[in-house]
């Protein structure tokens, strides 16, 4: 198990340094703080106009022009499983790029950008809802807050539509 | 990479795939002199800047092979087969030199001694010719190495005018010259250090010709450089080639150059050379990210020019409306011009291939034959791009599994000659691109064998798949029928690839072969990837883009207007010209929802044509059409077929693309006459097979009455007053005889007057005429017949059509009319040797076992039915024998294929006859039932054909 602990970290950090903080878009949703990796955020958007896509999965609330590119919006509240917004709550979105294709995370709130150390790092318990642990790479122990890492890759894949 | 060389690279390779194609030409034509100058040429050109460049080993195989053609065209050798094989083979050394330059800019370290050897031996084949050999041997021999020298002397003498033309540093040329040239020449080959001597009295000449216009202007352009290297060109010393010089024009020179420099003899090369230049002079090349980038930037100003169009669209009164329009004309025009420059021939992708089937055919030792049709089709380069490569493979396969071996193909009637067809044209915007052979076929048996062995389906699955279903398995990964594996294919990869390659550009693939007989493939593919045109409607507050090139026409139907649309079971319908549309209503095919239920007071239908399918979408609201660029859609969204991309609007919002193809398989019907890929067919197949033609009628109380229309043998209209009655039994007189009627809603009593509907049941020799209330309709139906009934005449109830109906049970009433008309009578046909023959049916459904028994007693058999194969052999166990087993074919567990083979190896029953009775009737399903040990194969709804094969099969049997 800390062999685990200790692999996964090593890959997280890549380069040689003891103890190297890595910076993270902090966002918010449902009063927990998420990161996700500065490198991969390309934009942060406020409430847009999305065209919804019919015969979607629900987690897709639709596709959105960011600058002539089309985007294509994931809710990520209901890919944690979690209720959708409510009606007259606004949104804000981080905009990220796998396989070069745009994808906005619609969240509830976008906030600073964190400096994580790595000995902070932790894998994510294993009691962790099957969905989350899918979906984030570990967490985070802050003083006051844990955060949870998001993995963008494993994020865009549900169900048998993978984002390859 | 240098430009020089990176221009070389590309010139060279087109013009080694323009002499693929002329030498196999040629070796048709053997006489052709302006076919041979050409090839010539080619060579000449190939070698020539080889040793241009500095490239010793490509030139050495370049120069052995222009021996061979020398001596060709000079008449001294005969253009046969070994001679162009042995230039082709010396093509492929360039090829796979050049391969290897274009990735590491050096030529690779190798040896060519043996080819070139071969080459020369060839050349001077003609000297171990007893007639006017040893007279021609001299120069023959020499000829090369004069050639050699002339080569690396003009490629010196050019190199230096290049650079002259080139460099504007007017430091380098003096010192050049001065160096030895061992040091600075090594590029340029060996060759020419020793042999330079031999040729400058030849070679000065025609550079000074060719660079004399240059000097001229030199001095009064500030080009002091160029006057002071003038005099370089009668220095014999061949100098470095250094700097980059004008792409295609150095080409260009070179050619010149030769032309001139070659002995004089050959007029015909110079005239080519001008040619050539000419043709430069009207064509430039230009990379094709250029393009592509050219390409993406019209298309975001076709965007904007939308956007600023729908601005002023609003404000009637604008000022820049005038200029707008302009500006949106010479957009369209751009457009239209980037658009063709993108263009190609689909020849272009087929050059290789006559090249690729000659050697095939001697390596497989087959006669075959390329036929190209509609090779000047166009199509988006991109596209073509995709294609090549899935194209050379197909006619690979057709030529090494399609095409049998000239004996076979002889034994079997077939001319000796092989075909392989490509044909190339236009059909409703998309290009269809077919690649035909007359070869032996698929043997779907093989295939199915191969997809058992390979695990990728079970015995039973397999026999239960149709034969289109079997035929994609070519398409899966890993999969050959080729029983060993030549150097050309049957190695499985491939045509998955194939089929992944197509289907990325949003085209299909779809194959047809018969046995014996040649395979066909057949490419769909869009025309280009880029802009279209599309109507913009919307439904349910959204909106979504139809491709106009589907669109057939637009119809307002409105409940007042003259089109209206009607309503079958809640199915919308519209009448078209004398026919019914079938409608699609884009809301519940997207699932949308409307957020205020009301019935709308008119919509729009969108009649579309998918291949010969025409159907109407049903939207809300039409817009107007705007030109748009496609964009894929994000990965994640790609399973929706239903949409074949999205776009950007004017007003900056996002639209997905309608895939009408996609709306019409989604709706589940899709047209009979388009084979779609077989998942589809074969799930409607199987559908298709529990439909049931029924009846409907009714007779007492308001609930419909149903009963299969194959039980009945006609449907009559009484005459009430023609009735008589028998034993208080109501009768009348039917084709003279005496006809029961049996009233079958009990209580009803005939009226004196009028006319009475009549189902007419029949036998051979006796009727019965069922009396009902009114005959309404004949439907097609799956019947799923619910068996809770306790009442007597009912078989049960099924919703038909949407309404619950009763259906009844036709044996009932027959008995009512004839106590014994299930007895054993005594009739001949039906009683063979004296006793009755006793069927064993077997069949899933409840349904036609409880229709078959009664037909069958009818008939005279003593039927025992089961619900399945199992229990049918369970019986087998018990002892029981059997006359003849009539069986289904779709069962689960087990299906009728299956038992027959099951049965033809059972001890005791191995014998008995065995008949189908299947919804699928075509020949090959009726031949796979043979296969599969049935005696005959019976249409399932033919209760005549099922009697008389019973009884024609016993018949044999006695």
């Amino acid at each position: 198990m800390n062999e685990m602990v200790v692999t996964k970290t090593r890959n997280l950090s890549r380069q040689d340094g003891r103890d190297k903080a890595e910076q993270y878009v902090s966002i918010i949703i449902e009063n927990q703080i998420f990161g996700v990796p500065v490198l991969q955020v390309h934009d942060v958007l406020g409430p847009q106009r999305i065209t919804r896509i019919p015969l979607a999965p629900p987690e897709v609330a639709g596709s959105l022009n960011l600058r002539g590119r089309i985007v294509t919006a994931i809710d990520v509240r209901l890919r944690l499983g979690l209720p959708s917004r409510k009606e007259g709550e606004t949104s804000m979105s981080v905009v990220v790029e796998h396989h070069n294709e745009f994808y906005s995370l619609m969240v509830d709130s976008v906030g600073e950008v964190l400096m994580l150390k790595e000995s902070e790092f932790e894998r994510s318990p294993a009691t962790l809802e099957h969905r989350w642990r899918e979906v984030s790479n570990g967490i985070y122990r802050l003083d006051t807050q844990l955060v949870v890492v998001l993995d963008v890759t494993r994020l865009l894949q549900f169900g048998r539509f993978e984002a390859a | 990479m240098d430009d020089l060389l990176s221009e070389f690279l590309t010139e060279t390779n087109e013009n080694l795939s323009v002499l693929d194609s002329e030498l196999i030409k040629l070796e048709q034509n053997p006489n052709d002199p302006e076919l041979l100058g050409n090839i010539f040429r080619l060579v000449h050109t190939i070698k020539g800047t080889c040793g241009f460049l500095g490239l010793p080993r490509l030139e050495k195989v370049a120069h052995a092979s222009e021996n061979v053609l020398g001596e060709i065209r000079s008449g001294n050798l005969l253009v046969d087969q070994q001679a162009v094989t042995l230039i082709l083979e010396s093509l492929d050394c360039i090829k796979s030199i050049l391969l290897t330059l274009e990735k590491t800019e050096a030529e690779p370290e190798g040896d060519d001694s043996s080819l070139i050897q071969r080459l020369n031996d060839l050349a001077q084949k003609r000297a171990s010719a007893p007639t006017p050999a040893a007279m021609v041997a001299a120069p023959a021999k020499s000829a090369p190495s004069i050639k050699d020298a002339e080569a690396a002397a003009v490629a010196a003498a050019q190199a230096e005018i290049d650079r002259l033309l080139a460099d504007d540093f007017p430091s380098p040329p003096p010192a050049a010259p001065a160096a030895p040239p061992a040091a600075v020449a090594p590029p340029v080959s060996q060759a020419p250090v020793s042999q330079a001597p031999v040729s400058p009295p030849q070679v000065t000449q025609p550079p000074a010709a060719v660079v004399a216009p240059a000097p001229s202007p030199a001095p009064q352009d500030d080009f002091p450089p160029m006057a002071a290297a003038s005099p370089q060109p009668h220095s014999p010393e061949p100098i470095e080639v250094e700097g980059p010089a004008a792409a295609g024009h150095n080409q260009h020179m070179v050619g010149q150059a030769f032309g001139v420099g070659d002995d004089s003899g050959h007029g015909a090369l110079g005239e080519h050379g001008g040619e050539s230049s000419a043709h430069a002079a009207q064509s430039i090349r230009v990379s094709v990210e250029l393009l592509e980038n050219l390409m993406t930037m019209v298309s975001e100003l076709v965007l904007t020019r939308n956007q600023l169009l729908q601005i002023v669209r609003r404000n009637k009164e604008s000022e820049f409306a005038v200029p707008l329009q302009r500006l949106s004309q010479v957009t369209s025009e751009l457009q239209e011009g980037v658009m063709k420059t993108r263009m190609q021939p689909v020849g272009n992708a087929w050059a290789k291939l006559p090249r690729l089937i000659r050697d095939l055919s001697l390596e497989l030792n087959k006669k075959i034959e390329l036929q190209m049709l509609g090779a000047e089709t166009e199509l988006d380069r991109q596209v073509l791009e995709y294609i090549k490569d899935p194209l050379t493979h197909m006619v690979r396969n057709s030529a090494d599994h399609g095409i049998e071996p000239p004996d076979v193909r002889v034994a079997i009637g077939k001319p000796e000659m092989g075909r392989i067809t490509l044909n190339a044209f236009h059909e409703g915007g998309h290009i269809l691109i077919e690649i035909s052979d007359d070869g032996k076929g698929l043997d779907i048996a093989k295939i199915r064998q191969k997809i058992v062995q390979s695990g990728l389906a079970l015995d039973t699955e397999v026999q239960m798949m149709s034969d289109q279903h079997v035929m994609q398995y070519i398409f899966r990964a890993g999969f050959s029928t080729a029983s060993r594996v030549t150097a050309v294919s049957g190695r499985g990869v491939g045509m998955d690839v194939v089929r992944t390659n197509i289907e990325k550009i949003g085209g299909t693939i779809e194959m047809s072969s018969r046995f014996g007989r040649g395979s066909t493939f057949t490419i769909k593919i869009p025309l280009t990837l880029a802009i279209v045109s599309a109507l913009i409607v919307e439904s349910c507050g959204e909106r979504f883009a139809v491709p106009q090139i589907s669109v057939v026409e637009l119809v307002r139907a409105a409940s007042q207007s003259e089109h209206k649309i009607e309503r079958i079971h809640g199915t919308p319908v519209l009448r078209l010209r004398e026919r019914l549309l079938p409608l699609v209503s884009l809301e519940k095919v997207l699932r949308l929802d409307r957020e205020v239920h009301h019935a709308r007071e008119e919509s729009f239908i969108i009649v579309a044509q998918v291949g010969t399918y025409n159907f109407g979408i049903m939207v809300d609201r039409v817009f107007d059409t705007e030109e748009i660029v496609v964009k894929p859609v994000s990965p994640i969204l790609r399973h929706l077929s239903i949409f074949s991309g999205n776009t950007i609007l004017g007003d900056g919002s996002v639209i997905m693309i309608l895939d009408p193809n996609g709306v019409a398989s989604s709706t589940g019907e899709v047209m009979s006459n388009d084979q779609q890929i077989s998942d589809q067919s074969q799930a409607r197949e199987i559908q298709s097979g529990d439909r049931t033609t029924l009846l409907i009628f009714r007779a007492g109380g308001a609930t419909p009455k149903a009963v299969p229309l194959s039980l009945v043998a006609r449907l009559e209209e009484i005459d009430n007053t023609t009735v008589e009655h028998s034993n208080s039994r109501p009768m009348v007189q039917y084709r003279g005889r005496l006809m029961p009627l049996i009233m079958l809603d009990s209580e009803k009593i005939l009226p004196n007057e009028g006319r009475t509907p009549v189902l007419v049941f029949s036998d051979e020799s006796r009727s019965m005429g069922l009396v009902v209330d009114e005959i309404v309709d004949i439907i097609e139906d799956v019947v799923e017949v619910e068996l809770l009934t306790d009442r007597p005449g009912l078989m049960g109830s099924a919703i038909i059509a949407g309404h619950a109906t009763d259906v009844i049970d036709a044996g009932y009433y027959l008995i009512q009319a004839y106590g014994d008309w299930f007895g054993n009578r005594n009739s001949s046909r039906m009683t063979i040797g004296n006793y009755t023959k006793k069927v064993l049916l077997v069949d899933d459904s409840p349904f036609f076992r409880n229709l078959l028994t009664p037909l069958l007693s009818v008939a005279g058999f003593e039927v025992t039915a089961v619900e399945s194969p199992k229990a049918a052999l369970q019986i087998a166990e018990k002892g029981f024998d059997f006359d003849i087993i009539v069986s289904d074919i779709e069962m689960p567990v087990m299906n009728g294929f299956e038992f027959a083979r099951v049965l033809r190896n059972h001890p005791r029953w191995s014998k008995t006859p065995l008949i189908a009775l299947s919804a699928h009737t075509a020949p090959e399903d009726m031949e796979r039932g043979r296969e599969s040990g049935f005696n005959d194969y019976v249409p399932k709804f033919d209760r005549d054909a099922l009697v008389r094969t019973l009884n024609e099969t016993l018949m044999q049997r006695v």
